[in-house]
């Protein structure tokens, strides 16, 4: 980009690419933004009319408002957790030699292959059910009374489908960097007398450190618009125990037929977002410095 | 106290011996250096020392206790590996201190003994620095630090000096040099460049193929090479062979005489032969001459000796300076 010619052309050929952002991305906010100001029902066509902040103070105070948000934050750690953890114990195994490493591979990332509304089904009815599934069968193999695991315990479940699904991206992502752990550090740690506990706190683990960062950015953005798993499984419910910030919206303008509250609620969901990102980037977006 | 032995020690990968059978004695010390082209089996033989590698068959004795199925960490070694392998995420002051944190020494001792091995090494106004912010010379003080802090029976070196530019490696060796003098610890180096082995060892066990040719000390190898591979191998540039009918006049298979001892002459000599290529160093001139009937042969002369390409020279072998082996490549004495 020396030139003003070169400048020049630079700018003509991003244009169409800026235009399409601008179609599809800010005409959608502004109009969100805009329905968020509305009294706008589906069930009285014709009768929007403005309704300055009365959408959102709606639906800040709605009850269900302060458990989506407990359950969406609870859903994102909780999925997190699973997830880094189960990841790092998991790329551990892997990395290690063993027969058949390569079909090993690739089936641990199957998971995340499958369509988040397939997956939480194969859940809800091959091994949550309490009458056929295979968690019920097992219990009864040992004389215990079967959980109904998405009536009893309907976020549990949810947050454990969801981190089934994404344990293969985190565990991925782990392996690859562990296996680009320079073999002579390992072996100088075992010069220095290092045990094998120690190796992985003190060589493993930071060296693993930017890659976790990455897995929970990642994940992060997804978590907090899990949906699909919700509407297969527990519909929310039972009442909102597991209602999240997505499905409460969706709930709003799908179920309840309030385009103006929903969007409020989108609106917010968006302002959260970002606060969550802020803080994030600023507690672990360092570790990707350099 | 460091004397390591090592008694029929072998190494197979697979089907692929890499080491047939070993018997080599290391007095404590010692500057022992393995050399050989690459691929002999050089690494493999210091990283079964190290307990890096588990051997095969035969035994190790490290300090008169058998160490053959001891792991790395209690043989009382240290080693510096080629690429330093520095733990990236720690300072300097941490990286030099890890073993002894490993050993759950006290604070005030770790930090006694990185700091004693900080001074003697220059790298105290570098100790919060991480790796990343040094330069390859003052990475492999670090690493050197690492292994003396521990103040172990032996430090192992694998090609150290492999990854720095050829001014620092020059310094780097005189660095170690001084080190061995200093600690009068045994040290067991292993590398490829047999100029480093020459300058540095008090011992050179030359290894070609996973077996040992020749153990000596440097001068020794020089003059009294046992074999070809070792002639060919030890000295820079390397020794003239000559075989056939013109080696005959001198009683053996195969002659040899190294490039510093032929005399060359613009009059007269044994062989004739026109000037190729002349590298001027200055104090010296190497000489490429094809030599009529024999071939390519490399003579060092003096540096104002005047010749160019295309000049026709003589050249005649010192008869004092004659390496003579037989048919099956043995020195003849």
């Amino acid at each position: 980009m020396a030139t003003l010619h070169t400048r020049s052309a630079a700018r003509l050929m991003i244009a169409p690419s800026v235009l399409l952002l601008l179609a599809w991305m800010i005409v959608p906010l502004a109009m969100t933004i805009y329905f968020s100001f509305l009294r706008y029902n589906l069930l009285m066509p014709g009768m929007e009319e403005f309704a300055g902040f009365s959408n959102y103070s709606y639906f800040l105070t709605d009850p269900a408002f302060f458990q989506a948000i407990f359950n969406t934050l609870a859903i994102v750690l909780g999925v997190l957790f699973i997830t880094v953890v189960g990841g790092i114990a998991l790329a551990l195994l892997l990395d290690q030699p063993m027969f058949g490493q390569g079909i090993v591979r690739i089936l641990v990332i199957a998971p995340f292959l499958i369509m988040p509304t397939v997956a939480a089904l194969v859940w809800k009815n091959m091994f949550m059910n309490p009458v056929n599934g295979l968690f019920a069968w097992v219990a009864k193999l040992f004389g215990l009374q079967p959980f109904d695991f998405l009536a009893n315990a309907p976020l549990m479940s949810v947050i454990l489908i969801v981190a089934w699904q994404w344990l293969p991206f985190a565990t991925l992502i782990l392996l690859t960097a562990l296996q680009s752990l320079d073999e002579e550090q390992k072996e100088a740690a075992q010069m220095d007398g290092a045990s094998a506990w120690s190796r992985f706190i003190y060589l493993v683990l930071p060296h693993l450190s930017r890659a976790i960062t990455v897995v929970i950015l990642i994940q992060t953005i997804f978590l907090l618009s899990v949906f699909a798993e919700i509407l297969v499984t527990t519909n929310g419910g039972p009442g909102t125990q597991s209602t999240n910030l997505t499905f409460l919206v969706y709930a709003q303008a799908l179920l309840q037929f309030d385009v103006g509250g929903a969007s409020a609620g989108g609106i917010i969901a968006v302002i959260l977002a970002n606060i969550v990102a802020f803080f994030l980037m600023r507690m672990i977006g360092k570790t990707l410095e350099a | 106290m460091g004397n390591i032995t090592l008694r029929n020690v072998s190494k197979v990968f697979g089907a692929h011996a890499v080491i047939p059978s070993i018997d080599l004695n290391i007095n404590d010390g010692e500057f022992v250096v393995f050399v050989g082209p690459s691929g002999c089996g050089k690494s493999t033989l210091l990283r079964l020392i190290a307990g890096l590698e588990d051997v095969s068959d035969g035994e190790i004795v490290i300090d008169g206790k058998n160490a053959t199925e001891l792991p790395p960490a209690q043989r009382g070694l240290s080693m510096v590996f080629q690429s330093y392998a520095l733990y990236p995420h720690m300072s300097v002051r941490s990286n030099i201190g890890f073993p002894l944190k490993m050993a759950n020494e006290d604070k005030a001792v770790i930090d006694k003994k990185v700091a004693d091995a900080a001074r003697v090494l220059n790298l105290t106004d570098y100790l919060d620095r991480k790796p990343r912010q040094l330069s390859g010379g003052q990475r492999q003080r670090v690493a050197i630090g690492r292994a003396i802090v521990r103040q172990p029976k032996a430090f192992l070196f694998d090609e150290p000096l492999s990854n720095l530019d050829a001014a620092l490696r020059v310094n780097m060796r005189l660095e170690i040099s001084q080190l061995h003098q200093d600690l009068k610890t045994t040290m067991v180096y292993v590398t490829h460049d047999q100029v480093e082995a020459m300058t540095m060892a008090d011992k050179i066990v030359v290894l070609n193929r996973g077996r040992i040719e020749q153990v000596g000390s440097p001068l020794d190898l020089y003059h009294k090479p046992d074999n070809l591979f070792v002639a060919g191998f030890i000295g820079s540039p390397r020794m003239n062979f000559v075989s056939g009918s013109s080696a005959t006049p001198y009683k053996a298979h195969t002659m040899g005489i190294r490039p510093e001892h032929l005399v060359l002459s613009k009059e007269s000599g044994t062989w004739s032969g026109t000037v190729g290529v002349a590298e001027h160093l200055g104090s010296d001139t190497f000489l490429h001459v094809n030599v009529d009937d024999i071939g390519t042969m490399t003579a060092r002369v003096s540096g104002d000796f005047a010749v160019t390409h295309g000049d026709r020279v003589f050249l005649t072998p010192d008869a004092q300076r004659v390496h003579r082996f037989d048919d099956k490549g043995l020195a003849i004495r």
